[in-house]
C-alpha cells in the first residue's frame, strides 16, 4: 500500500478544481482511500490522514468517520499525533457525541504528563469544549494545575477553570483557596487569566463577590503600575502597556464597585485618572477608555466622575472613526435612564447620527432618540425623528413607526398634531406599521371628538392618493364610515373644507373592494364602511346593490357580512340605523370581564375592539328617544343592550360568574310586568362587594298557546342611577310555562334613590311582532336602600 | 467571551472555524452562511460591530481575508478589535509576512497559534514574544521522522527579516517543504 500522499499535496490538489462536480470526486476518492487506511489501524499514517480529513471537513464535507481515529491520535504517545488529535477533537466532536466521553481517561492523563506542552493540549482541549460530565470528573486536576508555579500551565488551568465553572457552577467553591494569591504574580498571561476567573465567579456568586471585594485596592495597584510603568515591550500596544489586562481590571472592578459605596471610593482616583490620562489617538487607548467610562456609570461613582464620563462619551459621539461613535452611542443608551440630563445635552449630536450612513450607527441613533423625547423637545424631535422616517431603510420603518406612535401618544402637544402625526406616519410608512397600532389609531381618533371632520378629511385625501399601504387604507376606510356624513357636509374647522359627494366617498370604498391591492382584511373594512354609510348617507339603494353583490363572493368572511347586512336590511331594518350609529368614546382597559359596570355610555364590552369587525355595538339610541320622551325627558339615560343573542350557553357561564359570590339578601321577588300572557318577574341579589349594586334577574315567561320568538327586553332607569344589561339566555320565551328566558340586569345605585324603570318588550307571537312600553315602579325598598 | 471566531475569505469560503460554545454541526453551517452574507455584504469604510441574534459581531478585514467573530454582552468591542489585530501579528510573526495561502495550507497551525492565544473564548496570553516562544518549543516536540519543519523558513520571527526569503518563495519551493 503506497504511503497516502500529503496534506500539502493533497490541498494543493483540491484547490486545481475548477468545478464542484471535480472537487467532490476528489474528495471521495480521496476520504475512500482514508477511511480503508483507517480500517488497516494505521498508526504511521493516521496522523497524516486526519489532518487531510480536517481539511476537507473545513470545506464542508462530512468527516464523523474520523471522529475515532482522533481518540486514537489522542492516546497516542506521539507529540505530533496527540496535537492533530486535539485539534480534530475540537473540531470534529462535541457534547452531542458519546465519543466526547471517552476522550475524559486520555486528558486525565495528559493533564499529568512530564511534558508541559502535553498538558497545555489537554487543558486548552477541556477548556474549550468539556462537556459538563468530563469537568465533573477532571476538575480536581485542574484545581492541581491552578495551584503550581509554572505560569504556562497556570494560567491555562485558571481559564480551564473558568469553563468548569460556566459549564458545572456547583464547582465553583472548590477552586477558591486556589484563587488566594493569583494577583500577586508578576506573569501577565497568568495575572489576565486569573482576574478572568475572578471576575466569572463574581458575577455567579454574590458570596463570592462578597469576598473579593476586599482585593480592590490590590486591583487598583496593579493598574496604576500598568498606567505609571514605562514602556515594556513585550507587553506594549501603541504605547499603552497590556491593554488587554488593563480592560479585564477595568470590568472586574465595575462589577465589586457595583452597589457597594466604599469599593466605589477606593476606585475613584485610578477611574479618573485612567480617564484624563489614556492616549485616545489610537483605538486602543479608546477600548480602555470606553471600559471605564462603563465602570464609572455602573458604580456608585461621585457626580464629578459621572460628568467626567458623559463628556467622554461626547467626544466620542464627534470622533470620526465609526466604531467609536457606534459604542458612544450604545454606552449612552445605556446610561439615558439614570442620567438622562446629562445625555440630552448631547441631544443634537445624537440626532445628528441619524442622518449617518452606517446602518449599526443609524439603528443606535434612533433608539437613543426615541429615548431621549420628552415633553419639551417633542416638536423638533419628532420632525427629525419623521425625516428619518421617510428616508431610512426598510429594516427600520416598523420599529420607528412604533416609537413615533408611543412617543406621540406620551407627549402630543395637542390632538391635532397628533393626528397630523399619525397620518404623517401613515402616508410613509403606511405598509411598515405594525398590525397592531390600526386599532390603537381608531381608538385614538374615536376619543378626539372635536377632530372627527378634519381626521376624516385628511384621510380621505390620503385615499385618492394611494391605496397600497394597508393599514392606511384600514384606518381611512374605518374613519369615512364613522364620520363619512360631516366628510359629504363639509363641516372641516381646521382646514379648507373639501366638497366631496356621496357618490365620490362610495367610489373610493367600492373601488378599495375591488383593488388587488387590499387584503382580505381591508376588503372586510370597506365593507362594513359601505355599510355603516347606509344610515348616513341618503343613496341607501346603492349600498344594498353593493352588499347584496358580495353576498356571493368567494372570500368566505366578505360573503359572511355581506349576507348579515343584507339580512340587516331585509328583515332588521328598524334595527339597522340603531346598530349603525356613531361608536361611542373606547376605554383603553384591558378586558376585565362582566363584573365591571360600566358606564352607559360606553361599550359593554370593555376589551379593545376586534381588529377584523369593529363590533356592532347597539345603542337603540331612537328606540331610546321613545322612552326618553315616555318618561318626561331628561332624566333618563339611553341603555346599553348587549347582542350576543346566538351564545346562550356562555352567556349562562357568565352569570354563573357573576353570581359565583353573591349572598341571597332576603330580597323579595315582584313581578315586573304581566300582560297578554307575558309575565316577566325580577328576582334580586345585592352583589357583596359593592352594596350599591342591585343584581335583579328577569325571567321571562308565557302561558299562552304559542311560542314568542324575538323576544327583546330593554329597560331605561333615571339618570342617578348606571344600568347595564347582559345577554339574555334565549330569544324565545315557550309557550304553556314550559320554560323561560332568564336575563341580568345590574343597576348601580350610589345616590341610594329610589328605584324606578321603564321597560320596552318587543317579540313575534303568532307571527305578527308585538311591542309594549311600561313603568316598573313597585320595587321593593331593599332592593335600593 | 468569545463565542465564535471565523475566518472567511473574500468569496466565502472558510478558512478557520474556532467555536467556543457546543454547537451541532448543522447550527454550525447556519451560522457560517448567515455571518458569510452579512459580513461580506457590508460596505468598505462601514461600522464594525453588527448586531446578530443575541451577540454582537465584530469583523475586520485583513487584505481577502474577513475575522468575524461573536462576542456576548459583555465585551469590549473595541478592545476585540484589538483582538483579531494581535491574532494577525502573531500569525505574521509565526508565518513572516503572512497572507491567505499560509492559512490555507497551514491551517493546522494557524489552530495552534490561536490556541496559544485563546481558550474559552477568553484571552490567554497578552505577550506576543511568550506565545511565539510556546510555538516554538512546541514545534521541537514534533517527531523528526514526520517533518524538518521546525528548521523551516516559515517558523523564524520576523525580526530575523528571513520573511523576505519566502515572499520570494514560488509555489513549488512552498510545496516542497515537507510537513505532514
Amino acid at each position: 500500500m503506497p504511503a497516502p500522499i500529503r496534506l500539502r499535496e493533497l490541498i494543493r490538489t483540491i484547490r486545481t478544481a475548477r468545478t464542484q462536480a471535480e472537487e467532490r470526486e476528489m474528495i471521495q476518492k480521496e476520504c475512500a482511500a482514508i477511511r480503508s487506511s483507517f480500517r488497516e489501524e494505521d498508526n504511521t499514517y493516521r496522523c497524516r490522514n486526519v489532518a487531510k480529513l480536517l481539511y476537507m471537513h473545513m470545506l464542508g464535507y462530512p468527516a464523523h468517520f474520523g471522529q475515532l481515529e482522533c481518540l486514537k491520535l489522542i492516546a497516542s504517545q506521539k507529540f505530533t499525533d496527540k496535537r492533530i488529535g486535539y485539534l480534530g477533537a475540537m473540531l470534529l466532536l462535541d457534547e452531542r457525541q458519546d465519543v466526547h466521553l471517552l476522550m475524559t481517561n486520555c486528558i486525565k492523563n495528559d493533564l499529568n504528563h512530564s511534558t508541559q506542552y502535553v498538558q497545555g493540549l489537554a487543558l486548552c482541549t477541556l477548556g474549550c469544549m468539556g462537556s459538563s460530565e468530563m469537568c465533573r470528573d477532571l476538575a480536581g486536576e485542574v484545581e492541581k494545575l491552578l495551584k503550581t508555579s509554572n505560569s504556562y500551565l497556570r494560567k491555562k488551568a485558571a481559564l480551564c477553570a473558568v469553563h468548569v465553572i460556566r459549564k458545572v457552577p456547583e464547582l465553583m467553591e472548590m477552586f477558591l483557596p486556589a484563587t488566594k494569591n493569583l494577583l500577586s504574580e508578576k506573569n501577565h498571561g497568568v495575572l489576565h487569566t486569573s482576574v478572568v476567573l475572578l471576575t466569572e465567579m463574581c458575577e455567579r456568586s454574590p458570596d463570592m463577590l462578597l469576598h473579593f471585594r476586599k482585593l480592590v485596592p490590590q486591583l487598583v495597584r496593579i493598574l496604576k503600575n500598568l498606567i505609571m510603568s514605562g514602556y515594556s515591550p513585550e507587553h506594549d500596544v501603541s504605547g499603552i502597556s497590556d491593554p488587554f489586562l488593563q480592560v479585564r481590571i477595568l470590568r472586574l472592578l465595575r462589577i465589586l464597585g457595583r452597589s457597594d459605596d466604599d469599593s466605589s471610593e477606593a476606585m475613584n482616583d485610578i477611574l479618573a485618572q485612567v480617564a484624563t490620562n489614556t492616549e485616545t489617538s489610537k483605538n486602543v487607548g479608546n477600548a480602555i477608555l470606553y471600559e471605564t467610562v462603563l465602570t464609572i456609570m455602573d458604580i456608585k461613582s461621585e457626580s464629578g466622575l459621572r460628568v467626567l464620563a458623559i463628556n467622554i462619551l461626547g467626544r466620542f459621539l464627534l470622533n470620526n472613526d465609526k466604531n467609536i461613535r457606534y459604542v458612544a452611542l450604545t454606552s449612552l443608551l445605556k446610561t439615558v435612564q439614570t442620567d438622562h440630563n446629562a445625555v440630552q445635552r448631547h441631544r443634537s449630536t445624537i440626532v445628528d447620527c441619524l442622518k449617518d450612513l452606517d446602518v449599526s450607527i443609524k439603528r443606535r441613533a434612533m433608539e437613543l432618540s426615541f429615548a431621549l423625547v420628552n415633553g419639551n423637545n417633542i416638536r423638533g424631535m419628532m420632525k427629525e425623528l419623521l425625516y428619518f422616517l421617510d428616508s431610512c431603510d426598510p429594516e427600520f420603518k416598523a420599529d420607528c413607526a412604533s416609537g413615533v406612535f408611543l412617543a406621540a401618544e406620551k407627549y402630543a402637544p395637542s390632538k391635532r398634531w397628533h393626528i397630523d402625526t399619525i397620518m404623517r406616519v401613515l402616508t410613509t410608512a403606511g405598509s411598515y406599521v405594525r398590525d397592531d397600532s390600526v386599532p390603537n389609531l381608531i381608538q385614538l381618533i374615536t376619543n378626539s371628538v372635536e377632530m372627527h371632520a378634519y381626521t376624516v378629511q385628511r384621510l380621505y385625501k390620503a385615499l385618492l392618493d394611494d391605496i397600497s399601504q394597508q393599514p392606511l387604507v384600514q384606518v381611512s376606510s374605518w374613519c369615512i364610515g364613522e364620520y363619512g356624513d360631516l366628510l359629504v357636509s363639509g363641516q372641516c374647522e381646521e382646514e379648507e373644507p373639501i366638497q366631496v359627494t356621496e357618490d365620490e366617498v362610495l367610489d373610493v370604498l367600492e373601488g378599495l373592494l375591488v383593488s388587488n391591492l387590499s387584503t382580505p382584511v381591508t376588503r372586510g373594512y370597506s365593507l362594513t364602511a359601505i355599510m355603516k354609510l347606509s344610515t348616513r348617507f341618503s343613496s341607501v339603494n346603492r349600498i344594498k346593490k353593493v352588499v347584496s353583490i358580495y353576498g356571493s363572493s368567494i372570500d368566505v368572511e366578505l360573503q359572511q357580512r355581506a349576507v348579515e347586512y343584507n339580512a340587516l336590511f331585509k328583515k332588521y331594518d328598524h334595527m339597522r340605523s340603531a346598530l349603525l350609529e356613531r361608536m361611542p368614546i373606547m376605554e383603553k382597559t384591558a378586558s376585565n370581564g362582566p363584573t365591571e359596570i360600566v358606564q352607559t355610555n360606553g361599550e359593554t364590552e370593555p376589551s379593545v375592539p376586534d381588529t377584523k369587525l369593529p363590533p356592532l355595538i347597539t345603542q337603540p339610541a331612537n328606540q331610546a328617544n321613545d322612552l326618553l320622551d315616555l318618561l318626561g325627558g331628561n332624566d333618563v339615560v339611553p341603555v346599553i343592550q348587549t347582542t350576543l343573542p346566538t351564545k346562550p350557553a356562555s352567556a349562562g357561564g357568565e352569570l354563573l360568574d357573576l353570581l359565583g359570590d353573591l349572598s341571597l339578601s332576603a330580597i323579595p321577588p315582584m313581578t315586573a310586568y304581566n300582560k297578554n300572557g307575558l309575565k316577566i318577574e325580577f328576582t334580586f341579589e345585592r352583589a357583596n362587594p359593592n352594596p350599591n349594586i342591585a343584581v335583579i334577574t328577569i325571567h321571562a315567561t308565557n302561558t299562552t298557546e304559542a311560542d314568542m320568538t324575538e323576544f327583546v327586553f330593554q329597560a331605561a332607569v333615571p339618570k342617578t342611577f348606571q344600568l347595564q344589561l347582559l345577554s339574555p339566555s334565549s330569544n324565545i320565551v315557550p309557550a304553556l310555562n314550559q320554560g323561560s328566558v332568564t336575563q341580568v340586569i345590574r343597576v348601580l345605585n350610589p345616590q341610594k334613590q329610589q328605584l324606578r324603570m321603564r321597560v320596552k318588550l318587543t317579540y313575534t307571537h303568532k307571527g305578527s311582532p308585538v311591542q309594549d312600553l311600561a313603568e316598573v315602579n313597585n320595587f321593593p325598598p331593599q332592593s335600593w336602600q | 467571551m468569545m463565542h465564535f471566531l471565523l475566518l472567511l475569505s473574500r468569496q466565502g469560503k472558510l478558512r478557520l472555524q474556532k467555536w467556543f460554545t457546543p454547537v451541532t454541526e448543522r447550527e454550525k453551517k447556519k451560522v457560517i452562511r448567515e455571518m458569510t452574507l452579512m459580513v461580506l455584504a457590508c460596505p468598505p469604510r462601514s461600522c464594525n460591530f453588527l448586531l446578530w441574534r443575541d451577540l454582537k459581531i465584530v469583523y475586520k478585514r485583513y487584505a481577502s481575508l474577513y475575522f468575524c467573530c461573536g462576542l456576548g454582552d459583555q465585551d469590549n468591542e473595541l478592545l476585540t478589535l484589538e483582538v483579531l489585530q494581535r491574532y494577525v501579528e502573531l500569525l505574521d510573526q509565526y508565518f513572516g509576512n503572512v497572507c491567505e495561502l499560509d492559512i490555507i495550507f497551514n491551517f493546522e497551525k494557524a489552530y495552534f497559534i490561536l490556541d496559544e492565544f485563546l481558550v474559552g473564548g477568553e484571552i490567554l496570553e497578552t505577550s506576543k514574544t511568550v506565545v511565539g516562544i510556546a510555538m516554538e518549543e512546541a514545534e521541537t516536540l514534533q517527531e523528526v521522522t514526520h517533518t524538518h519543519s521546525h528548521l523551516s523558513v516559515t517558523h523564524l520571527p520576523k525580526y530575523l527579516n528571513m520573511f523576505l526569503l519566502f515572499s520570494q518563495q514560488t509555489m513549488e519551493e512552498y510545496m516542497s517543504k515537507p510537513t505532514y
